[in-house]
């Protein structure tokens, strides 16, 4: 069993309430940081941890926060993404049902290291009850004396505050949920300026996800140095995964970067094997917007070799042989699955989601979602596979934001490792079994699949 | 100062400019086409993507190409800086593909719209499109609006450049029009269709790209290309009062602001001159007004006729030899 830095005490009954969180530990970062340590220090401790973002791009958090501009006299923000919309990812959700203290730790030390005195907490839409969660936990935070005016009598003051997005997934966009926060429409701003510049309301403010907030705590607590020792290579300490799928165990699963794919879908300590013993066919490693791939490569790069769960290893071989280690929603399929029905879910998802801002994921969205649509209902011809591709490769790196790529790669990957499917569903659909069930939006009817197991 | 080559011609311009600004200082010919930004309205822009560049040299100090195509209009230059606008096959490629998009779902109702004859998504797709369409699918469709009794809206033709949000927002008070829902089915509106009711509302109807936003009072009298422009000017207590009138023959049948080789206006103009000083009378007349390289009355009213050379017996001979 790996070791455990977030979810060690996750297993304790009422590890949610304050009492029981600092019984077992708890602020402890805050004391060190604030009584013991300089912003500098704490900085440069999350630089030595080499804590990369667990958001999904994977860049080095004490890089970014070296970046934050400091002029004088104007106030510094720093921002936590729990926007968590990623479909496949609810790793953010488990964390701050279960540990709410622990984001608000976090973000305590996480501001001091910054000279923030304002923290945000950007929750999605979806999880109103979190956030009833997360302010019970900011006002114990409060009476308690870690946050407010002068915390532990250090003259550093914080005040923390919950904003509630209203349910859309370009809101987890960094600069679309800085508009979003400020009572603005959710459009992704272009950039640069980047927010370390100009963020919230104009001023330097850095953005993170739950669980890189959440990593700082174990990082000031043991030193970056132990924290760097855990993983491999640039990817280091550990991970949540969001495993769900055909697989027998689905959850949420803390990792030490470095475990082998097969590893992680077959051992008993994590999802443990496929769901009726039933063969492998694809992975889907890092949320939806990862390209997908087949059984072959998702265990064994091109080289291959065994692959790993890192940053490195998973994208090893570009995007024509890998993928990306993404915000770790882990989606397992079986060999029932059919890559044309779950590339239409999650095209209709996108066509959903996009702003509308930009022409080529405004219109390229939608338009793919219809072809797909259209092959599914077996009136897709073989052009419209060639048009699928050509439509993507002019989204992709063509647009503001990363949405339009999102949308992109997993049309791109599953074309281009499933191909024969796409002709098979063009040329004869009725040859290919009817499957019972399969990603659907619809809750009604995936329940009803699944209970027909 | 920074020295940028844009498609192997150089030039010196003030840092912070643009490399649509700097396309644009050296020639129509050079500069990426726009349809979103407009040089009158602040933060406008990057939202089309028709005006991608490539960037195959960053600066003199850090030579690395950009990664990706980036949108000239919001990116600055850097001292040293090459760009490749149209002999980029890949922009071109990239472009053609955006043109595609924007006309996805633009109704191709030209020959009943307005705006023909001086709309940057005809010139656009007539430039750098396609020559056929790859869609089958049935085009988003909306009801007209109208906004005020002067302004119709027709969100059918609309490619959501966000010009008259901006418009909106910066030369007329308070905020009344915007953008609700969003993807595909985003669509430009005022708070529950309420009338725009300010001095410079009209101005939305000239910053629109495409017959999105077109004058009442001027709907279906004349095709574009049947009107001279003649510039005019009058003394306005609210605007400079500097304005284009579209004459058929001695009637004015519309006011527009003076518009620049970029198609953009010079001068927003307020609604008393654009919709209600309607005769020759109100105004004193300057001349006719200098062709627009968009506009199709240029094509055979103003321009000088350049005849192509004609074929004699001997350039045949040349050819076949």
């Amino acid at each position: 069993m790996g070791r455990k830095l977030l979810l060690e005490n996750d297993h304790i009954e009422g590890i949610h309430s304050y009492e029981v969180y600092r019984k077992n530990g708890g602020y402890k970062s805050v004391e060190k940081a604030l009584k013991s340590m300089t912003p500098e220090a704490v900085v440069e401790e999350v630089k030595k941890s080499g804590l990369r973002g667990r958001g999904g791009a994977g860049f080095p958090t004490g890089m970014k926060w070296s970046f934050l501009a400091k002029p004088e006299g104007v106030p510094r923000y720093l921002v936590c993404n729990a926007d968590e919309s990623e479909p496949g990812t609810f790793k953010d959700r488990y964390l701050m049902e279960r540990i709410p203290h622990l984001l608000v730790e976090g973000m305590i030390t996480s501001s001091y290291a910054l000279g923030a005195n304002t923290g945000y907490i950007y929750v999605r839409g979806e999880y109103f009850y979190i956030i009833k969660i997360l302010e019970q936990a900011i006002s114990e935070a409060y009476t308690n004396g870690w946050l407010g005016k002068n915390i532990l009598g250090t003259g550093y003051n914080l005040d923390l505050y919950v904003q509630c997005g209203a349910g859309a997934y370009i809101c987890g966009e960094e600069t679309a949920l800085l508009e979003s926060l400020e009572g603005k429409r959710g459009n992704p701003r272009i950039k640069p300026p980047f927010p370390a510049v100009k963020g919230l309301w104009e001023c330097p403010t850095v953005v993170n996800n739950v669980e890189t907030i959440a990593a700082v705590v174990p990082i000031v607590n043991d030193g970056g140095d132990a924290y760097a020792a855990i993983g491999i290579g640039k990817s280091t300490g550990t991970k949540l995964i969001s495993a769900s799928g055909h697989i027998k165990k689905p959850g949420v699963y803390e990792i030490e970067l470095g475990v082998s794919v097969e590893e992680f879908i077959y051992a008993d300590e994590y999802c443990g094997g496929i769901l009726n013993d039933k063969k492998l066919k694809a992975v889907v490693a890092g949320g939806s917007s990862v390209p997908i791939l087949p059984a072959d490569l998702i265990l064994k790069t091109a080289s291959g070799e065994k692959r790993l769960m890192t940053y490195e290893s998973l994208a090893d071989g570009g995007f024509a042989t890998g993928t990306m280690l993404g915000s770790g929603g882990f989606i397992v399929m079986d060999e029932s699955t059919s890559i044309v029905k779950n590339l239409h879910t999650f095209a209709r998802f996108y066509h959903h989601e996009s702003c509308g801002q930009c022409s080529p994921c405004r219109e390229g969205t939608g338009w793919m979602e219809k072809i797909l649509h259209k092959i599914l209902d077996g009136h897709g011809t073989l052009a419209d596979v060639d048009l699928l591709w050509d439509i993507q490769r002019k989204i992709e790196g063509n647009t503001i934001c990363p949405l339009g790529d999102a949308a992109a790669w997993p049309v791109a990957s599953a074309i281009r490792h499933f191909k024969s499917e796409f002709e098979a569903y063009v040329t004869n659909r009725k040859s290919i079994p009817d499957v019972k069930y399969y990603f659907h939006c619809n809750n009604l009817d995936a329940a009803a699949a699944y209970s027909s197991l | 100062m920074a020295k940028v080559t844009i498609d192997g011609i150089t030039i010196e311009v003030a840092d912070g400019t643009t490399i649509l600004q700097a396309a644009r200082m050296i020639g129509p010919d050079v500069a990426p086409p726009t349809m979103c930004y407009y040089s009158k309205l602040k933060t406008s822009g990057g939202y089309c993507r028709t005006c991608l560049v490539e960037v195959s040299k960053g600066s003199e100090k850090d030579p690395r190409p950009m990664p990706k195509l980036v949108a000239s209009c919001r990116t600055g230059v850097m001292d040293g800086m090459e760009v490749k606008n149209t002999s980029s096959e890949k922009v071109r490629d990239a472009r053609a593909g955006v043109v595609e998009f924007l006309l996805l779902n633009h109704p191709l109702d030209c020959p009943v719209c307005d705006q023909a004859g001086e709309c940057h998504l005809q010139d656009l797709s007539y430039e750098h499109g396609n020559y056929k369409t790859r869609t089958e699918f049935e085009r988003r469709t909306f009801d007209k609006i109208d906004i005020g009794n002067k302004i119709q809206l027709h969100m059918t033709r609309c490619i959501l450049c966000y010009r008259c949000v901006k418009t909106a927002e910066q030369i007329t008070d308070g905020r009344v029009h915007g953008v609700i829902n969003r993807g595909d089915h985003a669509e430009i509106s005022t708070y529950v269709e309420q009338a725009i009711d300010n001095d410079f509302s009209g101005n939305v109807i000239d910053v629109c790209p495409v017959g999105a936003l077109t004058d009442k009072t001027f709907r279906f009298k004349s095709r574009v290309w049947f009107t001279k422009p003649m510039y005019a000017h009058r003394n306005c207590d609210k605007c400079s009062g500097k304005v284009s009138l579209w004459y058929k023959g001695d009637d004015v049948l519309r006011v527009t602001g003076r518009k620049d080789q970029w198609g953009e206006v010079e001068e927003f103009i307020c609604n008393t001159c654009r919709f209600d000083k309607k005769s020759t009378s109100d105004w004193v007349i300057e001349g006719p007004a200098p062709i627009n390289r968009h506009s199709v009355i240029s094509a055979n009213k103003y321009a000088k006729l350049v005849k192509p050379k004609e074929f004699t017996l001997n350039d045949i001979k040349a050819i076949t030899d």
